[in-house]
């Protein structure tokens, strides 16, 4: 038998040193189908990172600008498709500043509690996929079977499951249907006990803590700089909601707290979202509440308001008069005519300050429609989360940032 | 409340800022290009304004290929927008490009989140970014050619990666050239050919 050949100097059987080019994503299962990253590897360890959107870029500012005002709901509920209500909303109040006008009680109420409730599918889903990404399938599907419930009465009351466009600019497609109350009385507790029974499935894992616990740590002065929001701005332990700090709609007058984390890493930002969704619970609890307590037939009493230039005629109206079908035609075919101006409305959508910069330049057609979707910001913050950790440590730090591809890419 | 910083703005820089506006509670201060990178240090660093908190930096396409020419005067708007967490206030600093190689400072220095917000404005918009250490483009693909948020881009104008084929198919279109959905409201007039 020949021996093996022993004439190798010993730097021969070095093996080579140079960093690593590994390419992950945009169809990588942890990356939710949308980034692309491009990672520098020394070994396991990550030594740099270039993460690179725009797989889904649809171009919503473009579209928004060729069609009417009331045309962009569609869009928006196509940004952050796990929670369109919230989007709904955001877009609607941004456009009713620019208009100088306010919703009926009734109506704010109504789109507290629809927009509270698609927060709670958007965290049970976020929270859901970090759980899942670690190998922990269960709370995933328990966290899912809540959000089907959820879903459930968001289509008892706007006709659809995922893709609402159900406000509108003034108010509401359509009152609250008669099983409001009693329907999201019955599921509020049923959510509450799923989020602990998959918190307890989670909180004393030692895997999953070992995996969340001081991995992907984002600094406060980091955080703040680079505009990250919503529950990744919070865990890093600043303590900025729009909902408190600027209050608008009726949550002023709700009484909730705002769950603030201390060290910034994934785990807190999993906790963060728990406790929010438990938040969320009593903001429409209390809402219900108030909204029962409005006198049937007051003024406050309405969805939308009954400015004939801003909302849709009722239906037997446009039907049955020539003066509802002018006012239908004019309003679908030339749109809304909003005045001149040019406003920042702002909103805390499901991961965090969804911001939209409308410019009016008079007429039908929005002049410019920016949408700050908090999750390109809060994926711009991923890169310094990621740098010098584990490659591991990569996926469960994304999840929790919960990029949407839809908000992200636009 | 938040009128503050307009008022400490203009004590600062006196004629450099050149309107301000509070138009349904948002306070706008339209500033100098050239001061534009001191404006938005001073709005981060001073303690009274205390703006560390990075909202939002984007652009604005003033023209109307209608009526106006395409490298007019003032064409681009860039704003960014920041916040004071611990003061509740927040103000939007603009300033306005000529359409003609628009080119402004980086705030990169200032808030290090600007950076994918600049790639991004330099995609859409075409303006450039001086400092900026790493300009490319962001949401779209290298290979694209214009600016698609410029009023001048016709939104029915297609760039395929993968060439247009000939032939048929056993898949529903679109795949020539003219096949695209024409999103037809405002149609510009070089679209119409």
């Amino acid at each position: 038998m020949e021996p093996v050949d022993l004439d190798f100097e010993e730097a021969d059987l070095e093996l080579p040193s140079e960093p690593m080019t590994l390419l992950m994503g945009p169809s990588h299962p942890a990356m939710h189908g949308t980034i692309r990253m491009v990672l520098k590897l020394d070994g396991e360890t990550v030594q740099d990172v270039d993460i690179q959107p725009g797989y889904l870029h649809r171009g919503f500012e473009k579209m928004s600008e060729r069609g009417t005002w009331s045309q962009v709901f569609p869009y928006t509920d196509r940004l952050n498709y796990v929670s369109p209500l919230l989007n709904n909303v955001g877009y609607a109040l941004a456009v009713e500043k620019l208009l100088g006008i306010e919703v009926p009680r009734k109506g704010q109420l109504f789109r507290v509690i629809l927009g509270e409730m698609s927060r709670i599918a958007d965290h049970l889903t976020g929270n859901g996929a970090i759980a899942m990404e670690l190998g922990a399938f269960t709370p995933f599907l328990w966290f899912l079977k809540a959000r089907e419930w959820i879903y459930e009465a968001c289509e008892e009351q706007t006709g659809a499951r995922l893709t609402h466009s159900f406000f509108r600019i003034g108010g509401a497609a359509f009152p609250p249907t008669e099983k409001l109350q009693s329907q999201i009385r019955s599921i509020l507790p049923r959510v509450l006990e799923v989020i602990a029974e998959g918190e307890s499935l989670l909180l004393k894992n030692r895997i999953f803590l070992d995996r969340t616990q001081g991995v992907g740590i984002l600094t406060k002065e980091h955080a703040l700089g680079m505009g990250a929001s919503g529950p990744v701005l919070r865990s890093a332990g600043i303590d900025y909601d729009v909902r408190k700090d600027k209050p608008y709609l009726t949550y002023g007058e709700c009484d909730f707290d705002v769950p603030v984390g201390e060290d910034g890493d994934t785990y807190d930002r999993f906790m963060v979202r728990s406790e929010e969704m438990r938040q969320s619970c009593r903001i429409i609890e209390q809402s219900l509440d108030l909204m029962k307590k409005i006198a049937p037939g007051s003024p406050e009493d309405a969805v939308s308001i009954t400015d004939p230039r801003i909302v849709l005629p009722p239906k037997e109206k446009v039907y049955s008069t020539i003066e509802g079908t002018i006012a239908h035609f004019k309003l679908i075919m030339e749109g809304i005519n909003v005045p001149p101006g040019e406003v920042y409305g702002y909103t805390e959508a499901g991961n965090g300050e969804l911001g939209f910069l409308l410019v009016s330049r008079g007429g039908g057609n929005p002049w410019r429609v920016r949408v700050r979707g908090p999750c390109f910001f809060s994926l711009q913050a991923a890169h310094d989360m990621i740098r010098g950790k584990m490659l591991a440590d990569i996926i469960p730090t994304f999840g929790s940032i919960n990029m949407i591809g839809g908000e992200c890419d636009r | 409340m938040s009128k503050l910083i307009l008022e400490r703005l203009k004590a600062q820089f006196g004629d450099d800022i050149l309107a301000v506006s509070s138009f349904r509670g948002d306070d706008v201060a339209v500033v100098k290009p050239s001061r534009w990178l001191d404006v938005a240090r001073f709005v981060h660093d001073d303690p009274r304004c205390d703006c560390t908190y990075f909202v939002d930096l984007s652009a604005i396409d003033n023209c109307d290929p209608r009526t106006d020419e395409l490298d007019m005067d003032d064409r681009f708007e860039v704003y960014v927008i920041a916040y004071s967490v611990a003061k509740k206030h927040r103000v939007r600093l603009k300033t306005r490009l000529s359409g003609d190689e628009p080119r402004i400072a980086s705030v990169i220095p200032v808030w290090s989140g600007a950076n994918w917000m600049e790639r991004e404005v330099f995609d859409m918009f075409g303006v450039h970014f001086e400092g900026h250490p790493d300009e490319r483009r962001i949401l779209t693909y290298d290979e694209f050619k214009g600016h698609p948020l410029r009023k001048d881009y016709p939104a029915n104008r297609t760039q395929p990666l993968v060439e247009y084929r000939d032939g048929t198919f056993n898949k529903l279109g679109p795949f020539l050239q003219d096949e695209g959905m024409p999103l037809n409201r405002s149609v510009l007039p070089d679209e119409r050919q």
